[in-house]
């Protein structure tokens, strides 16, 4: 005789103002495949944790994005935020697609040269670019994005000594009624600093003042704020027009839009409370066709979207390596995938579902990673099915900046692979190992010999 | 160890412990392992069972059963 | 399951008939009062000891939906499993925080056969009390003044504008009358540490509590509109008796509010009245009040004029109301088997 499924046995007390379970199980229906593409089979081949890239979803979010401001304005270009995820494979899938590069930082700047990004289409953002960062940019022709007057100095300086008009905008800070204002980055608009960094631009006859940008926040989860800095920004190139006699060919909006995760605390699901990619274009575009210019000096607009591309094509894939209880009575769950991977679980409340079939009774438990730390938390609580030590879990919607922001704290980081439009999985970044993490070392000759 | 004589379990997963007013609810294998429990069977005996009915390791069994019958304790739902 | 043509079967949450009730108890006698077809009423219920769900004679059967809080997938699939078992007409939600998923759910609901008479989301959100202050000054409705805040520095602002003594609000719930600007701030950094921001800093209006249920057709029109006024207060602040009145002011700010928004749907609308007898619109209930039953005993039958109008029969407005009808709330224990909420907490349903 065949023998019945085993699961470990569970006793849970009912009470009367318990939050009941039904409906609620679709948080965990099992997701045995990604794509069309087994989960067992890819960690069976590229092993555990790991992370997966769907480049399907990364295509249909980046079209879907593109038409929804294409059909409401005609001069729209996308440029790709590589902070948020910038492995360069997933930066070339943009680039195939059409998007420019948007960098922060002399190490994204030269990632984005070697990805064949021409020095014109790269978007040079940033609180610090050196000396040297800032002439490469320059001989590029790159667009430089002013952060402080501190910078616009050293590029007057600069452009002396190479004798070349860099190419400029600054970045604009303003109120757009959403707390907190993101005051540190870029010139504030309404005590009028960002104007008169403007006008000194002009005077200063030493540099080519092209766009105005700002980005007002991330994860923003109104459509008015943006209709506002829409109006604050056109608000200044109308003066750069009238005043400076200078016309502004780009207004750039920066990032911020929302991916469908659901931020920690918050009431409903990200899936019931986010705006749509169009609900943003239709606030956007309106807002800038009520700018009141001509429909032939109508400025290009540019978005620097990251986690609305890229998030949930993501997944991590992670196995579970013990239960215990808690001196409460609570059920704990540890994975070997923790904080070290999933940055992102310190704001938001992940998805997770089991990777393979089990019966309908769950429980509540805390779900741990592997470090030894106390920290290590990726669900503080969640209503799982009591997973076997072995079993399998997709993590949902990681795919924006924790391939970026994790960290190799006694771990190291595992395979990451990308599943192209055929189904076919592409070893993307390969799993870090000793000898890469300690290349950089060097070991002092009197510390070599040991004798225990 | 015993379950409690006035423990009242059903089939379809539910016990009931009279003296307490409280109510609980069981997955399958928990709700054979107290139906055994009640029967007076000897735990011995039930993992034995267990193993011959339901695809697990002894190991893993027996690290459940003593989670388990730990939780029946804190539920005060065993005979002392 | 009987299904002839004649039965009408509608779902109705809210059966948590306590001490500080949701309307779905009243909802259901006014619909069996009202409504001439035979009824079959399914209780939607969120925790297992609703008093509806073991009151048989009021419900016919209840399932457990998921909380408002897992989403409208969650519950959209929930719906499809008791629609495939009760084939339902109707739902009439009861509860504010399950509004915006039965919203959104509406045109799908709609396809399935399933009607709902509820307010759009737009509606919903002006009433919202971050935003109903803006609203009631565009639309020249009595509103207390209020200011939005973000940080303490905010506070000192309102003092020149506002004025003492103030109410601070949390963005969901709570409010709080301070007196002088340490209170004010003390209030501030509790609800902002409780709810988060905005802060919503409200002018402090003193006088009669006075409630409006009122019903819209969702086209400008007032169906119907009964004021009441509480005769006496449990603790918690809830109605414990309350009379009707006639006042066609009060009247007539519930139509113009109505005709504002174009509401659609029951809602309650809580009026202050001054001692110089303005009329000041406090907040918004968008849902039937736990009171409505009185609304039927008045002459004016709310819930069943909704469930007439969600079915697609033209309602008339109601023209006249017994004024000086009284309802007095009353306890009752009611008396279920351990085997029925092992029912309800395993299975779902009962
Ligand atoms: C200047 C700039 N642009 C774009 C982005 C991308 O933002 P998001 O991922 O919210 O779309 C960021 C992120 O912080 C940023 O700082």
């Amino acid at each position: 005789m065949k023998k019945m499924l085993y699961e470990s046995p569970s006793i849970q007390k009912l009470n009367g103002g318990m939050m009941n379970k039904f409906g609620t199980r679709t948080e965990y229906e099992p997701v045995k495949q990604i794509d069309g593409v087994a989960v067992q089979t890819m960690m069976a081949q590229y092993g555990s944790p790991l992370f997966v890239l769907s480049e399907r979803t990364i295509r249909r979010n980046y079209q879907n994005a593109v038409r929804a401001f294409k059909t409401r304005y005609p001069k729209v270009q996308f440029a790709w935020s590589y902070k948020t995820n910038y492995l360069n494979a997933v930066c070339k899938i943009f680039h195939q697609e059409g998007s420019w590069a948007e960098v922060v930082s002399g190490f994204e700047y030269r990632k984005a040269i070697g990805n064949g990004v021409p020095g014109n289409k790269i978007i040079f953002n940033g609180p610090e670019k050196t000396n040297e960062e800032l002439e490469l940019a320059v001989n590029n022709g790159s667009l430089i994005h002013i952060d402080h007057f501190d910078e616009l100095y050293q590029l007057i300086i600069l452009s002396d000594q190479l004798n070349k008009k860099p190419r400029v905008a600054i970045r604009v800070n303003m109120d757009t009624g959403i707390y907190p204002m993101w005051d540190r980055f870029g010139f504030n608009y309404e005590n009028g600093q960002a104007f008169s960094a403007l006008s000194k631009i002009v005077a200063s006859g030493k540099m080519e003042l092209i766009g105005l940008h700002c980005h007002i926040g991330t994860f923003m989860l109104s459509t008015d704020a943006y209709a506002t800095a829409v109006k604050k920004l056109g608000d200044l190139a109308w003066k750069c027009k009238t005043q400076l006699n200078t016309s502004i060919q780009y207004i750039d909006l920066g990032g911020g839009f929302p991916s469908a995760n659901t931020l920690r605390g918050s009431f409903l699901p990200g899936t019931d409370n986010v705006p749509s990619v169009d609900e943003f274009a239709e606030a956007i575009t309106n807002g800038l066709l009520q700018l009141g210019f001509g429909a032939d000096e109508l400025p290009l607009l540019i978005l620097e979207s990251g986690r609305v591309l890229i998030d949930d094509a993501g997944y991590l894939l992670a196995s579970v390596i013990a239960n215990k209880r808690l001196s409460d009575g609570r059920r704990a769950t540890i994975l070997d995938a923790g904080v070290n991977l999933l940055f992102t679980s310190f704001w938001y409340d992940h998805k997770i579902s089991p990777a393979q079939d089990f019966t309908q009774h769950s429980e509540d438990m805390v779900l741990y990673g592997p470090l030894c730390m106390n920290i290590d938390v990726i669900r503080q609580s969640i209503n799982l099915p009591i997973l076997n030590r072995g079993d399998k879990v997709v993590v949902h919607k990681v795919g924006a900046y924790n391939m970026t922001q994790w960290m190799q704290f006694i771990q190291m980081r595992p395979n990451v692979i990308l599943i192209d439009e055929q189904g076919q999985t592409h070893l993307v970044r390969a799993a870090e190992n000793l000898q890469y993490v300690e290349q950089p070392e060097r070991m002092p000759e009197h510390l070599k010999p040991i004798d225990l | 160890m015993y379950l409690k004589k006035n423990i009242a379990t059903s089939e379809s997963g539910f016990i009931f412990n009279p003296s307490s007013g409280d109510s609980y609810n069981v997955n399958p294998v928990a709700a054979e392992i107290l139906q055994q429990l009640k029967q007076g069977t000897a735990l011995a005996a039930i993992k034995e069972n267990i193993l011959k009915d339901y695809e697990v390791e002894p190991m893993r069994l027996e690290q459940d059963l003593e989670d388990f019958m730990n939780q029946l304790k804190e539920a005060n739902l065993l005979e002392n | 399951m009987e299904k002839s043509d004649n039965l009408t079967t509608i779902a109705v949450t809210g059966l948590n008939a306590i001490d500080s009730p949701g309307p779905g108890i009243a909802v259901i006698r006014a619909l069996r009062d009202g409504l001439a077809k035979p009824l079959r009423i399914i209780g939607l219920s969120y925790e297992t000891l609703e008093p509806g769900i073991y009151m048989h004679d009021v419900v016919d059967k209840t399932y457990q939906i998921p909380y408002p809080a897992a989403g409208s997938d969650a519950l959209l699939r929930r719906l499809q499993y008791i629609h495939e078992k009760e084939n339902l007409q109707l739902i009439i939600p009861n509860f504010d925080a399950e509004l915006h998923n039965f919203i959104k759910l509406g045109p799908v609901l709609q396809t399935m056969g399933i009607a709902t008479f509820l307010p759009t989301q737009e509606q919903f959100d002006v009433r919202d009390k971050i935003n109903l202050f803006r609203f009631g000054q565009q639309q020249g409705l009595t509103v207390p003044k209020d200011k939005i805040i973000n940080s303490i520095a905010e506070l000192n602002s309102c003092e020149e504008s506002l004025g003492f003594p103030l109410v601070v609000k949390g963005k969901f719930y709570d409010a709080i009358v301070a007196y002088t600007m340490e209170q004010a701030q003390k209030a501030f950094y509790k609800l902002s540490a409780k709810w988060g921001f905005p802060i919503i800093v409200q002018e402090f209006i003193d006088g009669t509590e006075i409630n409006i249920a009122v019903l819209g057709d969702g086209k400008g029109n007032a169906v119907s509109i009964i004021p009441m006024r509480k005769l006496y207060i449990t603790d918690k602040g809830k109605a414990w008796a309350g009379i009707t009145l006639e006042d066609d002011k009060l009247i007539k700010v519930a139509s113009d509010f109505v005709n504002a928004t174009n509401w659609k749907g029951g809602c309650e609308l809580e009026i202050m009245r001054t001692k110089k007898d303005e009329l000041y619109i406090m907040e918004i209930n968008p849902r039937f009040p736990a009171w409505i039953y009185l609304s039927a005993a008045a002459g004016q039958n709310q819930p069943a004029a909704l469930a007439k109008m969600a079915m697609g029969e033209a309602v008339p407005v109601f023209t006249g109301y017994e004024v000086g009808k009284i309802f007095i709330r009353y306890s009752w224990d009611h008396i279920t088997d351990i085997k029925e909420f092992h029912q309800v907490s395993g299975m779902g349903e009962l």
